[in-house]
C-alpha cells in the first residue's frame, strides 16, 4: 500500500482510509457520550430517590425556582443546538464564513445561558437557599429542605461545568475554522462537538421539567 | 538467528523525550507496566507489614491507627492502581493491536493521555499517604469516611482521576476492536484475549462514570456538608453503598475478565490444541459483563435491605457464577488430547485453574443468603476475594507477563528460576490464604487490628505463608530483570503460537508489522498447522 | 438445633444455626466434589498428554453439545437448590417471633450498650434467657457498626439513621463472643462484647439486680465493676499504659495539660464533666473521640466511677512509697 498517494495530512498513520478514521471517531464519541449519560444517571437516581422520600419538600422548594428564567434558558439552549447543527451543515457545504458565524452565535448563546444561571444562583445565594449545612433560608416548610437545594446545585452545577467545557471546545473550533483546518473533506471535530453539545442540551431538557415544572 | 533486530520499538526513536511523548501503544503499554509494578511493590510491602502485625494479638509492630491506614492503602493501591489497570492497560495496550493486526489503537493520543491521567491519579492517591493516609478501607463507606480526620479527599480524588484513565482505555479498546481488525479477522476469529478485553472495556465504560459521580458526591459531602449521605441531615449512608457497589461489583469483572482471556490463550498455546468451546468462552465473557451490573446488592445482605431485594440479588449472583464455571470446564477440556508443555506461563495457567476454582466455589457460599449472613465481613471474604483476585487475576497476570516477556524484550528469562518462583508463589499463596477461610468461618471479623487468642495459630500460619509468597516475588524480580539484559534471544515465536503478535519480530518494530497481516487461519488451528517454535532451535 | 463445631464452623447455639450449617456443609461437600473433578482431570490430562519433543498436529474437535449442556445444566440445578435453601433460612432470620423479648441495642465508638424492657441497661454484655426468642432493635450513635455473634450465625448492620432488626433464640447456656464487623475506626477490633445465655431463673435474678444500682457494694467496688461493664476498659487502662484515652492510674489530684493549652486539676468535678461531656476538656495528646455517657450512667454510677478512679491514686501512692 502506497502511503503517500491518497493519504491526506489529517489522516493518521494507523488508519487505512479517511472513512475508517471518521467512523472510529464517531464511535468513540458516542461511547464517550454514553459515559456522560451514566455520570448524570447517578445524579438522576439520587434525585428520584430523595424526591420519593421527601415529596413535600421537593414540592414546596421547587416553587422558589423561577420558571420564566428556566424557560428562557431552555429556549436559549435549544436555539444554540440548532445553530451548532447549522455550523456543521455549512462546513459540509464548504461555506467556511457561515460556519464561523454559526459557531460564534452558538458560543454567545452558551454565554447567555450562563449569565441567566448566574442571576438565578446569586438570587438563591442571597436568600440563603444553599446546599447542606449552608442552608439558612426559613421560608420552606418541612424537614431538611436543604436536600432539594443540594440536589439542585449538584445537577445544574455539573451541567454548568459541561456548558463551560463545551464553550472552551467551541472557542477552539472557531480558531481552527479561521485557520482553515477544516473543509468539507474533514470536519470531524466540529461534528463531534456538535454531538456533545446536543447532549448538553438534552440533559438540560431533562433538568428543566424535573426541577422547575414537576411539583 | 540469535540476534535481536537492530531497530525495534525499544530503540527507534531514541531518547527520553521520545518515550514521554510517544503515541506508540507498545511503549505506552511498557510504561504502564513499570507504573503498575511500582504500585504492586508498594501494595505488597503494605501487605507484608499487615501480616506481620497480625502474627500475634495486640501490638507487634504498629499501632491501631497505622494498621487501619495500612490495610486501607493496601486495598486501595492494589485495586485502583494495580489490578484494574494491570492486564488491560499494560498487556492490553501492548498486545491488542498486535493481536488484531493493527498498527496502533484507534486514538493513540488519548492513549498517552490516559497514561498521564493514571500517573496524576496515582500521585493524588500517594499524596494522601504523606498527608495522614486514609483509614476507611478501600470502600470509603459513609458516614465513617465523612467523619474521619484522615486525608480521604486526596485519595478519593485520586481514584476519581484514575477512573478517567480507565474510561479512556476502555473507549479506545472498543473502537479499536470494532474498526481496526486486520482483513479477514471476523468477530469469531478474534483471539479470546481480545474478546475478554472487549467485554472488560464495556464494563469500564459503563460502570466507571457512576463511581466517578459517587466519589464526587462523597468529596462534596466532606468539604461542604451537603447532607446527601449524612443521616443527621436527612441523607442516607446506605445510598452510598448502593452507588459504590454499582460500580465496584462490575469492577470485580474488570479485574478478572482480562485474566480469563489470558488463561484462554495460555492453555491453548501450551496444550498446542484448538480451544474447546470458543464461542461459549467468548459469549460467557459478554454474559458476565452484562449480569455483573445486576448483582451489586449482594455486598449488602446484612445492611438492612428488603428481603425481596436480597432474593433478587442472590438469584442473579448465582447466575454470574455459571459462565465462569463454563469457562473452567472449557479450559480443562481443551487440554484433552493436547500436547502439553509445562513452561512457566502454563504453570501459572494451571495455578490459576486450581486457585480460581476454589475462589469461584467459595463464592457460592457467599451467594447463599443464610450462609452469607454468617460469613459477611469475616476473613472468609478476605480469603475468597484473594483467591479470585490474586489466585485468579494475579496468576493470570504473571502467566501473561512470562508469556509476552520475550515479545516485550526479545529475550528469554531463566526457565529454571521461573519454576522455582512459581512453586514458591503457589505454595505461599495457599498457606497464606487458605487458613483465612477457616479463620473467617470460625467467626474472625476482617479489618481487625487485634483479635482473640483462639485465632492466633491460624493467623500465625497465614503470616508464615506471606513470607514464602514474598520470597517467590523477590526471586521473580531478580530473574526477570536479569533477563532484560542477559536473557537468551527469544526469536519471533518462542512458544509456537498462532496469533498475530508472534508473526512479527521480538521486540516488534515501531510500525508493528512490515505489512498488515491477513487472516489465513483461526487463532487456535493447531489441528491444521504446526507452528515452529523459535526457541526450540537454539536449545 | 445446635451443632457441634467443625474445622470450618464454630459450634452453633441458636435455633437457626443448624439450618445455616446444613447448607454450609452441603455447599462444602458439593464444592469438594467439583473441585476434585476439575483438579484430577487437569492433572490426568497434563500427565497423559505431556508433550514429547516436537509437537505435531493435535485433535481438532472443539465442541460437544451433550457435554456442554451437561456442564451448564448440572451446576444450574445445584445452584438453584442452594439459592432456594439459602433464601428460606434467610427469611426465617427476618421474621421475628411475636413473643420475643425486645432489647434495644446501641452501637457507638467503641462499645455496645443494651436496654431491656424493664429499664435495666448494660454495656458490652447482653444477658439473655435460653430457649426464648430475643428481638434486637438496633441503632448507632455515630458510624455504621455491625452486630455479629458467630455461635448464633446472626449478623446485622447497625445504622445511624434508622433501626435495624434481627433476632435469635439461644439454645445453650454459656458465654459467646459478640463482634463488630463493620469497620468503625481505631477501636473497631476492641468493640467486642459478650452474649451471656442463662436460665430463665437467672435472667430474672439478673434483671432484679440490674434495677438495684450496685446495692450491697461499696462505691469503690461498684465502680470497679462498672469500669469493665461500661467499657471504660476499652480505652482507659488502670496500669498506666497509654490507650486511646489516658490511663486512670495515678491521675486523680494531678494537674494535666489540656489540648486547649489550659492546665486543669483532675478532681471530682473534672471526672464528672469528662464522663458526661467528654469533649469539654480533652487532655493534650489524645483525640477527642470519647462518646458521652449522659443518659447511659445513673448518678450513683458516676459517683462510683469517681470513687474507683480515686482509689487508683491511693494504690499508685502506696507503690511509690
Amino acid at each position: 500500500m502506497d502511503q503517500t498517494v491518497g493519504h491526506p495530512e489529517f489522516l493518521q498513520h494507523h488508519f487505512s482510509d479517511v472513512e475508517q478514521q471518521r467512523e472510529s471517531a464517531k464511535l468513540g464519541m458516542w461511547i464517550f457520550l454514553l459515559t456522560e449519560v451514566l455520570l448524570f444517571g447517578g445524579l438522576f437516581c439520587a434525585y428520584s430517590i430523595y424526591r420519593s422520600w421527601n415529596p413535600e419538600i421537593f414540592h414546596n422548594a421547587h416553587r422558589f425556582l423561577d420558571v420564566y428564567l428556566g424557560t428562557l434558558n431552555t429556549v436559549v439552549l435549544i436555539v444554540s443546538s440548532v445553530t451548532m447543527a447549522l455550523a456543521i451543515r455549512s462546513m459540509q457545504l464548504d461555506r467556511k464564513k457561515q460556519t464561523l458565524i454559526f459557531l460564534i452565535v452558538t458560543l454567545a448563546l452558551a454565554a447567555a445561558f450562563l449569565v441567566v444561571k448566574y442571576f438565578e444562583y446569586s438570587h438563591k445565594f442571597h436568600l440563603g437557599q444553599l446546599p447542606g449545612k449552608f442552608y439558612t433560608f426559613t421560608g420552606i416548610e418541612g424537614t431538611n429542605p436543604h436536600i432539594f437545594f443540594s440536589v439542585y446545585f449538584l445537577m445544574t452545577g455539573l451541567h454548568g461545568i459541561h456548558v463551560i467545557g463545551g464553550m472552551a471546545v467551541i472557542t477552539w473550533l472557531i480558531f481552527k475554522t479561521r485557520g482553515r483546518t477544516f473543509s468539507s473533506q474533514y470536519y470531524t471535530p466540529i461534528e463531534m462537538t456538535g454531538l456533545y453539545w446536543h447532549l448538553v442540551d438534552l440533559i438540560w431538557i431533562f433538568l428543566f421539567p424535573l426541577f422547575y415544572l414537576v411539583g | 538467528m540469535n540476534k535481536l533486530p537492530d531497530k525495534s520499538y525499544l530503540n527507534d526513536p531514541k531518547g527520553l523525550k521520545s518515550w514521554l511523548l510517544t503515541r506508540d501503544h507498545k511503549r505506552i503499554g511498557l510504561m504502564y507496566l513499570y507504573a503498575i509494578m511500582t504500585a504492586f511493590l508498594l501494595g505488597g510491602i503494605f501487605a507484608m507489614i499487615i501480616r506481620l502485625e497480625l502474627l500475634s494479638p495486640g501490638k507487634d509492630l504498629i499501632d491501631a491507627d497505622t494498621y487501619n491506614q495500612f490495610f486501607t492503602l493496601h486495598g486501595a493501591i492494589m485495586i485502583f492502581l494495580f489490578i484494574i489497570p494491570s492486564i488491560p492497560a499494560a498487556f492490553g495496550n501492548f498486545v491488542l493491536p498486535l493481536m488484531i493486526g493493527a498498527k496502533d489503537v484507534a486514538f493513540p493520543r488519548l492513549n498517552l493521555a490516559s497514561w498521564y491521567i493514571y500517573i496524576l491519579g496515582s500521585l493524588f492517591a500517594l499524596y494522601s499517604i504523606i498527608t495522614g493516609a486514609v483509614d476507611t478501607g478501600w470502600t470509603f463507606y459513609t458516614p465513617y469516611s465523612t467523619e474521619t480526620t484522615t486525608s480521604v479527599i486526596s485519595m478519593t480524588l485520586g481514584v476519581f482521576i484514575l477512573g478517567f484513565s480507565s474510561i479512556f482505555t476502555g473507549l479506545n479498546f472498543i473502537v479499536t476492536i470494532h474498526k481496526l481488525r486486520a482483513p479477514g479477522m471476523t468477530w469469531f476469529k478474534m483471539p479470546l484475549f481480545v474478546w475478554a478485553l472487549y467485554a472488560t472495556a464495556i464494563i469500564q465504560v459503563l460502570a466507571t462514570p457512576v463511581l466517578g459521580i459517587t466519589l464526587i458526591l462523597l468529596i462534596i459531602e466532606r468539604v461542604v456538608g451537603i447532607g446527601i449521605f449524612d443521616p443527621a441531615m436527612g441523607g442516607d449512608p446506605v445510598l452510598y453503598q448502593h452507588f459504590f457497589w454499582f460500580y465496584s461489583h462490575p469492577a470485580v469483572y474488570i479485574m478478572i475478565l482480562p485474566g480469563m482471556g489470558i488463561i484462554s490463550e495460555l492453555i491453548s498455546v501450551f496444550s498446542h490444541k484448538k480451544i474447546f468451546g470458543y464461542k461459549a468462552i467468548a459469549f460467557s465473557s459478554l454474559g458476565i459483563a452484562f449480569v455483573s451490573f445486576l448483582v451489586w446488592g449482594h455486598h449488602m445482605f446484612v445492611s438492612g435491605q428488603s428481603e425481596l431485594a436480597a432474593m433478587i440479588f442472590s438469584f442473579l449472583t448465582f447466575f454470574v457464577g455459571i459462565p465462569s464455571g463454563i469457562k473452567v470446564f472449557n479450559w480443562v477440556t481443551t487440554m484433552y488430547r493436547g500436547s502439553i508443555s509445562l513452561e512457566a506461563p502454563m504453570l501459572y495457567a494451571l495455578s490459576f485453574l486450581f486457585l480460581f476454582t476454589i475462589g469461584g466455589l467459595t463464592g457460592i457460599f457467599l451467594g447463599a443468603l443464610s450462609v452469607d449472613v454468617h460469613l459477611h465481613d469475616t476473613y472468609f471474604i478476605v480469603a475468597h476475594f484473594h483467591y479470585v483476585m490474586m489466585g485468579g487475576t494475579v496468576m493470570a497476570f504473571l502467566g501473561g507477563l512470562h508469556y509476552w516477556w520475550p515479545k516485550f524484550w526479545g529475550r528469554m528469562y531463566s526457565e529454571f528460576w521461573a519454576r522455582i518462583s512459581v512453586a514458591l508463589i503457589f505454595v505461599g499463596f495457599n498457606v497464606t490464604f487458605f487458613s483465612q477461610f477457616i479463620l473467617g468461618s470460625q467467626g474472625m471479623p476482617r479489618r481487625y487490628y487485634n483479635y482473640l487468642d483462639q485465632y492466633q495459630p491460624l493467623h500465625g500460619f497465614s503470616t508464615f505463608g506471606s513470607w514464602i509468597l514474598g520470597l517467590g516475588f523477590v526471586v521473580m524480580a531478580v530473574y526477570l530483570i536479569h533477563a532484560i539484559f542477559r536473557g537468551k534471544v527469544a526469536g519471533a515465536n518462542p512458544w509456537g503460537a498462532l496469533t498475530f503478535e508472534w508473526t512479527t519480530p521480538s521486540p516488534p518494530p515501531h510500525e508493528n508489522f512490515d505489512k498488515i497481516p491477513t487472516m489465513e487461519h483461526g487463532p487456535y488451528d493447531y489441528d491444521k498447522i504446526v507452528p515452529r517454535s523459535t526457541l526450540a532451535e537454539s536449545d | 438445633m445446635d451443632t457441634t463445631g467443625t474445622i470450618f464452623l464454630p459450634s452453633g447455639h441458636s435455633t437457626i444455626a443448624g439450618e445455616v450449617d446444613a447448607l454450609f456443609n452441603f455447599i462444602l461437600y458439593a464444592s469438594i466434589v467439583l473441585f476434585l473433578l476439575v483438579i484430577f482431570l487437569s492433572a490426568y490430562f497434563v500427565i497423559r498428554y505431556r508433550r514429547q519433543k516436537e509437537a505435531g498436529l493435535t485433535y481438532g474437535k472443539d465442541h460437544n453439545i451433550k457435554l456442554e449442556i451437561a456442564w451448564t445444566l448440572i451446576p444450574t440445578i445445584l445452584i438453584i437448590i442452594v439459592f432456594v435453601w439459602g433464601f428460606r433460612t434467610y427469611l426465617k432470620m427476618h421474621i421475628v417471633p411475636k413473643d420475643a423479648i425486645e432489647i434495644k441495642v446501641t452501637g457507638q465508638k467503641w462499645f455496645w450498650s443494651f436496654e431491656y424492657p424493664e429499664g435495666v441497661t448494660s454495656v458490652n454484655e447482653i444477658v439473655v434467657p435460653e430457649d426464648k426468642p430475643v428481638k434486637l432493635l438496633m441503632s448507632s450513635k455515630d458510624v455504621i457498626h455491625s452486630f455479629f455473634v458467630p455461635n448464633f450465625r446472626i449478623k446485622m448492620d447497625v445504622l445511624p439513621n434508622r433501626y435495624s432488626v434481627t433476632w435469635f433464640e439461644a439454645t445453650n447456656a454459656g458465654e459467646y463472643n459478640l463482634f463488630c464487623t463493620e469497620f468503625c475506626g481505631t477501636g473497631h477490633s476492641e468493640m467486642i462484647g459478650k452474649v451471656r445465655v442463662v436460665s430463665e431463673r437467672e435472667y430474672a435474678e439478673w434483671l432484679q439486680a440490674g434495677t438495684a444500682v450496685g446495692e450491697g457494694m461499696t462505691l469503690e467496688e461498684f465502680g470497679a465493676k462498672l469500669y469493665t461493664s461500661k467499657a471504660c476498659i476499652t480505652c482507659h487502662s488502670i496500669d498506666g499504659s497509654v490507650g486511646t484515652g489516658p490511663s486512670f492510674k495515678g491521675k486523680y489530684g494531678e494537674t494535666e495539660l489540656m489540648a486547649s493549652g489550659d492546665r486543669v486539676k483532675i478532681d471530682e468535678n473534672y471526672i464528672r464533666e469528662s464522663i458526661l461531656n467528654p469533649q469539654a476538656k480533652v487532655v493534650a495528646g489524645y483525640a477527642p473521640v470519647m462518646p458521652t455517657y449522659q443518659g447511659v450512667l445513673k448518678s450513683r454510677e458516676v459517683d462510683a466511677l469517681i470513687e474507683f478512679i480515686k482509689s487508683l491514686q491511693e494504690e499508685a501512692d502506696t507503690e511509690n512509697e
